[in-house]
Order: C-alpha cells, then structure tokens, then sequence
C-alpha cells in the first residue's frame, strides 16, 4: 500500500476534513469554544472549492441555515459547544420532522449554562437522545481519536443521508483541541453515501411518500419539484395535518425509520470481555483512557475487559446485554454526573455490580483513576 | 404565462396549489389574502420560473400564505424565517426567495434575524404583513401595537412604544424599503414588484386588518371599516415631506421609502471571494 498523505491535526479540524470528504459544501456557525476551529477551518477551506461560509447572527440561525442549505440539495454542517447545542434544539426537532439531513459536531464542555467553557464535559450526552420536544429517534456518535473525528465525521453525513435525519457527533473540549497525526484518506478510501433522489413525475411525487425503508427520497428546491416543507405535522405530500392516523403515520415514520435499521447504525468496539471479571463501558475521550487501564490491568494479570460506545444513540442495549454476560463488574466511565449508566443499569443483569467513575470538575478521566477503581472492585 | 386576456381570478387559481385542502386558516375579510393577490400577479407579471422561487416563512396567520401556493415552499419556526431563508439563498443563489411573515414574526421573535438580513443585503424580498398583533394566537401585543391600545395583553392599554419596520430596515442596511397597505392594492402590486426586481435586501411592510382581533378589541370596526380607516390614515411619501412630525403621529406613510441600487449584495461578493480562492 502506497504511503498515505499524513496532516497533524485537532480533532476539531478533522471534522472539517471529514466533512468536507463527505461533500459538505455549506456551514453555517457561531463563534463558540471549544468548537469554533470548526467555524475557522471551513471559513478558510470551503471558498477553494466553491463552497460556502456563513457566520450568523447566533446558533439558531445557524442551524435554520444549513437545514435551508440542506433543502436545496447541500450536504450542510454546523459546529457548536453546549449553549449553542441548547439554543439549536428547536430547529433540530424541525430536521427531524421535516426530514432534513444535517450534521451538527457537539464540541462538548461542562455546563449547565456557560459552565467552563475552556474545560471538558460529556455532560450533554443525553440531550442529544432528549433535546428537543416531542417524540423522535435521534442518532449521535462519538469519536475517540483525531483520526476518528475524521472517520466518525463521514460516518456522521452518510447517516443522515440515509436515513435524512440531524446526526449529532458528540466531541469535547480535549477530542476537540487534541491534535494528533492523522493518514488523510484518498477518494474512495471511505463509502460516501448521498441522499436518495425522487425518479417519479412531478405530478406524481409525493415529498414524504411511505416507502419500504420509510426514508422518501429528497427532491432539492430547484429541480421543478414543488413541494410543502413544514414543522407542523403533515401527510405524505407535506400538508399539515390533524387526522389521527396521518399524525401516527408520520410519527412512526420518524421512529421507526432509525428503528428498523439500528443494527446497521450501532457502532462499537468491545474488548476482551469473554474472560473479564471486571468491563468498562465508556465514549469519546474517555475510551482512551478505559483501554489503557484495561491494557495495564491484563499486563498485571487482572481480566479487564472494555465496551467503547461509537454510536452513543440509538442505544445498543443487546449488546451491552451480551458483552457484559461473563462479567461480575461493570466500570461505567464518562465525564458528567452519570447519564450512560442509566441505560447501562436498564439491561444489567441484576446480578452484576454497576460501578461508576465520573468527573464532572471539567478534568478529564486518567487511566490512574480507572486502575484505582478496579483495585477497589477486583 | 402572463396573456393580456387571462382573467385576474385565473391567474390566482394557477398558482394555488390544487391538492390542499381549502378553506384556508384566515377569517373572512383578512387583509392576507389581499396581499397574497398582489404578490401572485407579481409575479405572474415578472414570468418568474415558479420552479425557481422558493417561499419561506415562519409562525402566524401570514406564515401560512406560502403553503397554499405553487411554489418550493419552506415554512419554518417562530420568528427564523430569515434565518432559514438565507441558507437557502447563499446556497442556491439563483432561486427567488421570498419571506412572508408578520409583525410578531418579524420583528419580535425575530427581530435579531430581521436586522442582519438587511445588514448583510441579502437578496431576499421580504414581505411584512403588519396587522398590529398576534392574530394566530388571538390578539396579544406586538411589537407593533400602537401606545394605548388594547390587545389581551395590554388589556388596560399598550404601555409600550412600537417599531417602525421601515426605519428599522433602512438603519439596518436594507436596500429596498417600501410601505402599502391593503386598502391602497395598485400600489401594494407595484411596490412588491419592484421589490422583488430589486437585487438585495428588500422589504414591502403591509399595513393590513386583523378586524377578528385587533379590530374588536380598539373597536376599529369589520374588515371593510378598516380599510377605509387605512385610506384615512395613509399620506404619501411625497406629502408627507412637507407635514410636521406630530401631524404624522399615528398616520401610515405610504410608498418607496428607501432604495440604493449601489450597495453590494451578499451573494454577489461571497461569490468574488470563491472566485480569487478557487484561482
């Protein structure tokens, strides 16, 4: 294999890289640390290929941007810390409903509020399952990794082409400010999946027909498609509805297009857990942490084993069920007062323990921290 | 598909669109339906591709127009119509884009988009309906409601001051500013045209009638009563020049208020930027 091109990057900055693989052509964004490296990598690289570069008034302009970016046929992006991601929830539930494909990065901190804006939190875990109001499915992934911020990141618009749905790829400060070398990929290193277009006559389409996946190809504005795009609840044609069985067949729509397909979504990495004693569950910067003890501990002659989370949502509950089986423990790890433990705690077995490691003083988790309490569980 | 001989009642069916459900969600007599003539015939007159116009809105009685016609129409959230409307414009340049919206809409929820859509100069034509209230919601304060009147939010009266959409705009950086009013229709017709030939931001404030609440409420009398209350209150721009600043109190100054064809508009230079970078 020929040598790769190799950058040194932030993580921040591999998601623009990632995007931009992708075919993301338009970000729309405000300034906000820990992200706005973000903001500034598609400022300066988005004009050289004849993409576009908006700074908005504020969050909630930025993301009603993209999503009208995205209706006109755009593969769009925005990036944003903790009180932009609040700010954006709004506008994320109308992605939702009207099916608009976006990527919003989470360059998380800790919060509430302004919080510490220069420190690190996973804290918004789950908002990105429960942020906006309403029922939804919500898809958000989390890279551990420069270079799975790049991978993550074209990971994260073939999502939402697909299933044309906001993805959220939950960063934090340190994923985001983190640099390491990366390989840059080459075209066709990485699938690139883009939006299913409509093949029926104009007079025949219907923007939000019912199809076997229950994912309706998108017409762009400007193709001599007309259609309705609308936050209110609408039929198959994209007109608002009150009717019972229209309102249930939209709102299944949304549910179960993710559903039926999570399988395909879910995402993780599990290590050595057949023979563990003790399995870590963790995501996002906190995996690097979790394999080194658990490298560290089976050195030591201790059964260790890890779960890393890639897709954080939909949750994989069978598998949790399934790498946890042999264990007595399990170390849930993650910066915030103790989110992911919850869904962990819905399929433990009772016959386990459920332990806990969290930080949430906006330090991250060392490896030292995990070794000291598999001392205290083991 | 402008004829001489269509009829002015078939150029409004051409452009409704055939498969939603009518009645609309306006009450008989609204000035909404007034406003949505003049902007049909608009563009009917201009022969705009239908498919290239794009018509965004966000929450209200007047956010609703877009969803009758036969346009790619995007109605949004409370208040971000502009906000979604420049993403559409930036990343199609070569669509209309129109923005149908209300006083709340516009200048309440939405007021920190309105003033940088005319900083930027955009090329959107936004349409402000101003019937002086929430219609939708049932008759509360806006940011347009007069001193002293009464909505159901200032049941003993308005306290407050109200905006002028069109000084606003103007200060703000809007190239095109114009106001009509319901009553005044060969007007409203032409200052919308004009509006939506002009490159950058323009906005057409429509002094229309809620007689359903606003009406009630300040006993301005039905939806015909109103209209002429418009004409009564309405000096034009021209004479307007020449009356003292309190003769003006609670008049509505009509017609072209503001245009600079000099200005440079947002698209246009992001696109020189594209250009140099791409080399």
């Amino acid at each position: 294999m020929a040598n790769k091109k190799k950058k040194l990057l932030q993580g921040n900055g591999a998601c623009v890289e990632g995007a931009i693989y992708s075919g993301m052509t338009f970000y729309a964004g405000y300034p906000i640390t820990p992200s706005t490296e973000i903001a500034e990598g598609c400022a300066r690289l988005l004009p050289k290929m004849g993409g576009r570069f908006i700074q908005m008034e504020d969050e909630i302009a930025s993301i009603a941007a993209i999503i009208g970016a995205s209706v006109t046929g755009r593969k769009a992006l925005t990036g944003t810390s903790g009180p932009g991601y609040s700010l954006m929830q709004e506008s994320i539930g109308y992605a939702y409903m009207t099916e608009t494909p976006i990527v919003i990065i989470n360059v998380q901190r800790g919060g509430p509020s302004t919080g510490l804006p220069t420190k690190v939190g996973q804290a918004d875990t789950m908002q990105a399952r429960w942020g906006t109001h309403g029922d939804y499915n919500a898809i958000a992934i989390a890279p551990s990794t420069v270079g799975e911020c790049l991978t993550e990141t074209i990971r994260a618009f073939n999502l939402a082409e697909r299933f044309r749905t906001p993805v959220t790829v939950l960063l934090d400060e340190v994923m985001g400010h983190m640099r390491e070398i990366i390989e840059v990929p080459e075209k066709g290193d990485h699938e690139v999946f883009n939006r299913v277009k409509p093949t029926a006559s104009h007079e025949e389409f219907e923007a939000f027909e019912m199809t076997e996946n229950l994912v309706s190809p998108m017409a762009s504005y400007g193709d001599g498609y007309r259609y309705n795009v609308t936050g209110l609840t609408h039929d198959t044609r994209g007109f608002s509805t009150n009717r019972t069985d229209e309102s249930i067949q939209k709102l299944d729509k949304l549910f179960y297009k993710i559903e039926n397909y999570k399988d395909e979504i879910f995402k993780s990495r599990v290590e050595l857990v057949e023979d563990a004693d003790v399995v870590f569950i963790s995501y996002g910067t906190v995996s690097r942490a979790a394999l080194q003890a658990m490298q560290i501990a089976r050195k030591a002659g201790a059964k260790v084993g890890s779960i890393q989370l890639y897709t954080i949502w939909p949750f994989d509950y069978d598998m949790i069920k399934k790498a946890t089986a042999n264990c007595k423990t399990v170390v849930v790890a993650e910066m915030n007062m103790g989110q992911i433990c919850h869904e962990v705690k819905k399929v433990l077995d009772p016959s386990k323990k459920l332990e806990t490691v969290q930080r949430y003083d906006g330090e991250i988790i060392t490896p030292m921290e995990l070794l000291e309490k598999l001392e205290e569980v083991l | 598909m402008a004829t001489a001989e269509k009829q002015k009642s078939d150029v409004m069916l051409d452009y409704l669109i055939p498969q939603k459900k009518f009645p609309s969600v306006w009450c008989p007599g609204c000035g909404n339906g007034i406003v949505m003539g003049a902007f049909i015939r608009a563009v009917d007159k201009l022969e705009y591709d239908r498919n290239d116009i794009a018509m965004v809105s966000g929450i209200g009685c007047t956010s609703r127009m877009p969803v009758y016609l036969d346009f790619n129409s995007l109605h949004t959230m409370h208040g971000r119509a502009l906000a979604f409307a420049t993403g559409v414009k930036f990343a199609q340049p070569k669509m209309k884009v129109v923005v149908i919206t209300g006083d709340g809409d516009a200048l309440a929820i939405g007021g920190n988009h309105f003033i940088h859509a005319c900083r930027r100069n955009i090329d959107i034509t936004c349409i402000l309906i101003n019937n002086h209230t929430y219609g939708m919601t049932g008759g509360q304060g806006s940011p347009t409601t007069p001193s002293d009147a009464i909505s159901t939010t200032t049941p003993f009266g308005n306290v407050e001051k109200h905006f002028d959409p069109c000084d606003l705009a103007k200060s703000a950086g809007a190239s095109y500013v114009a106001r009509g009013t319901v009553y005044h229709y060969p007007q409203l017709e032409k200052i919308i045209t004009a509006a939506l030939e002009h490159k950058g931001f323009s906005l057409v404030e429509v002094i229309s009638n809620c007689h359903t609440y606003y009406g009630r409420l300040n006993k301005k009398g039905d939806a015909p009563a109103m209209l002429d209350m418009f004409k009564d209150l309405s000096v034009t721009k021209a004479k307007a020049k020449n009356m003292e600043q309190e003769e003006l109190e609670n008049k509505f100054v009509i017609g072209k208020m503001h245009e600079d064809n000099v200005k440079t508009e947002f698209c246009d230079e992001y696109k020189k930027i594209i250009d140099k970078q791409k080399g």
